[in-house]
């Protein structure tokens, strides 16, 4: 099935949800209202003209100050019956950072909502355990954030976990070799 | 004397890693035991994070290739194609021909690479230790290969987006296609070693059992989907570079084990083999990179007007581009706003669906079968935590 035809059936299916279909090298986007994410994505998964069991991956974008509104979350689907690969897309704006979670379609989604929570700070409602994955659970900020540094020194204000490996080699210093 | 009935019993909760021998690198499972049987397992990650998404979106595109090798470090080679591949799909640049035969072949031996060190490892942590020093001396044969056809044995850098660094000699043509001559029988002898093992059967039959539809809800990909009975490989489904032109076939278990999984990477074995050897036979003549191959310092404006996609914002366009690592699907999410950089780097990567399905695959068996499990997912933390 062509990617457009995927499109058009769920064009069809939910039309005052959906606000742009695009497409860019043969890969077709679907822009989606983040209200009905959990009734669109169901029905994305259950329905056997569409049947979009594989979830490859979920993952966030951070748009600030070039999109309004400013967030979205990046689904990237495929179906094995028909052959086909779709994007789903969600815009999430800053005052409101909350999108349903799709855990209970998907099981690999997850770790992966976790991560863009960890990443982005977006909440997903529903979701099992939202905690921190890659990083300690008392990190503060959101690391893939546009205004968040790629380096710098925050001096007390440091991570507590990296305070100490820095004493840690201090008092190794004196255990060198010259 | 207390009777059995008065005597309380509790779960234990153990922690596995981050540092033992068996979670290959630093994964960390909390273990809740009632005696010996795992109740539940829950996998900690994020020991090995170094932010390279983010890194990635403060580099050219060039620049940022080397970080991909730091991924799955055992096969850098299928890393770098992999990044290629979205980039050049991205900015629209095309490959020489020759080029794309080369990549295929160095992506086929980092299989083999990376398929040797898991039956080695795996075969390790079960207790059938020979395998392990047969299967490196075909790992050091490829890895001089390597050293040849680049300088580097272990990350690579070797493709390039729009082609590969430098071309491959005749030498190392000849003493590759010695080896896929000798190997085949190398593979017969590690099956001989394990094969007929009765413990191993006992081991890895049954264990860590994941049905075809649950495999596919939790995003597994790769020889571990495959060995579920899916056949799903993107060489096959979107085939990029010259796997359209090479045959080969796609090996599929039907018991979803952990048996099932170890007999699909050993076809694979084979199937790599016979794609290295068409490689050889079928390599054209020609350049071996596009001359419209960025630079480093690819600082410079906007991108010329086929690069942009319309309607889609400011002048973002963005593409997935997906390709058979061998540890499964490994794909790059790129996003561009039309200047060097990319603007979001994201990457997809097998062992982190793997990782997540292991609280899954764990439950209900023993700490024993648990290190078989995480074997036979074939884990890098490398690429799990990026």
């Amino acid at each position: 099935m062509e990617p457009f035809e995927a499109a058009a059936l769920i064009k069809d299916a939910f039309p005052s949800d959906i606000s742009n279909i695009t497409e860019f090298r043969g890969q077709v986007c679907i822009t989606v209202n983040k209200d009905r994410i959990k009734d669109i994505m169901r029905h994305v998964h259950d329905e056997p003209g569409l049947s979009f069991h594989f979830l490859i991956d979920l993952c966030g974008v951070d748009y600030m100050g070039k999109k309004e509104p400013r967030f979205e979350v990046v689904y990237h689907l495929y179906s094995m019956q028909h052959g086909t690969h779709m994007r789903l897309k969600a815009a999430v704006p800053e005052n409101d950072l909350t999108i349903d979670s799709v855990v209970d379609v998907w099981a690999g989604a997850n770790w992966r909502e976790r991560e863009c929570f960890d990443m982005f700070g977006i909440m997903f409602k529903g979701h099992p355990d939202l905690r921190r994955l890659l990083l300690p659970e008392d990190w503060e900020g959101y690391p893939l954030r546009k205004d968040y540094p790629l380096k710098s020194d925050l001096g007390e204000k440091e991570w507590s976990g990296y305070k100490d490996v820095v004493e840690v080699a201090k008092r190794n210093k004196a255990y060198e070799a010259h | 004397m207390q009777s059995e009935k008065e005597l309380k019993t509790r779960n234990l909760t153990i922690n596995m890693g981050p540092q033992h021998p068996a979670t290959h690198g630093v994964l960390r499972l909390v273990l809740e035991l009632d005696g010996e049987t795992v109740i539940n397992c829950t996998p900690h990650i994020g020991y090995l994070h170094r932010g390279m998404e983010k890194h990635g979106e403060n580099l050219t595109y060039a620049a940022a290739l080397p970080l991909t090798d730091r991924l799955d470090y055992v096969a850098t080679m299928a890393n770098n194609v992999g990044y290629c591949i979205a980039v050049e799909t991205l900015l629209g640049i095309g490959v020489p021909e020759r080029a794309k035969y080369i990549r295929t072949l160095v992506s086929e031996m980092s299989r083999i690479c990376s398929h040797i060190l898991w039956i080695a490892t795996h075969a390790l942590d079960i207790g059938a230790m020979t395998v392990f020093l047969y299967s490196m001396r075909e790992r050091e044969w490829l890895m001089d290969l390597f050293e040849k056809i680049c300088g580097a044995r272990l990350l690579c850098i070797y493709p390039r987006i729009g082609g590969v660094r430098c071309d491959v000699s005749h030498e190392v043509l000849d003493s590759l296609y010695e080896f896929t001559e000798a190997f085949p029988k190398k593979i017969v002898e590690y099956e001989t070693l394990i094969d007929q093992n009765r413990i191993w059967f006992q081991r890895t039959k049954g264990i860590g059992v994941i049905s075809a539809e649950e495999a596919i809800n939790w995003g597994l990909t790769g020889p571990t989907l495959r060995g579920s009975g899916v056949a799903y490989d993107i060489r096959k489904i979107a085939p990029y570079d010259a796997y359209d032109k090479v045959e080969f076939d796609v090996p599929v278990g039907k018991n979803c084990d952990t048996y099932d999984r170890y007999r699909c990477r050993m076809e694979e074995f084979r199937q790599s083999n016979r794609i290295i050897r068409q490689c050889i036979e079928k390599l054209p003549d020609g350049f071996v990179l596009s001359p419209e191959a960025p630079g480093f310092d690819m600082q410079a404006g906007p991108l010329n007007k086929t690069q942009v996609q319309e309607g889609a914002g400011p002048s973002f366009s963005e593409v997935y581009c997906a390709t058979e690592a061998p540890k499964g699907e490994l794909g790059f999410y790129m996003i561009s706003d039309g200047t060097g950089k990319p603007y979001r780097m994201r990457i997809r990567t097998p062992s982190f669906a793997h990782a997540a399905a292991l609280s899954k695959l764990c439950r209900g068996h023993l700490v024993a079968d648990v290190v078989a499990i995480i074997g036979s997912t074939d884990l890098v933390l490398g690429e799990c935590d990026r």
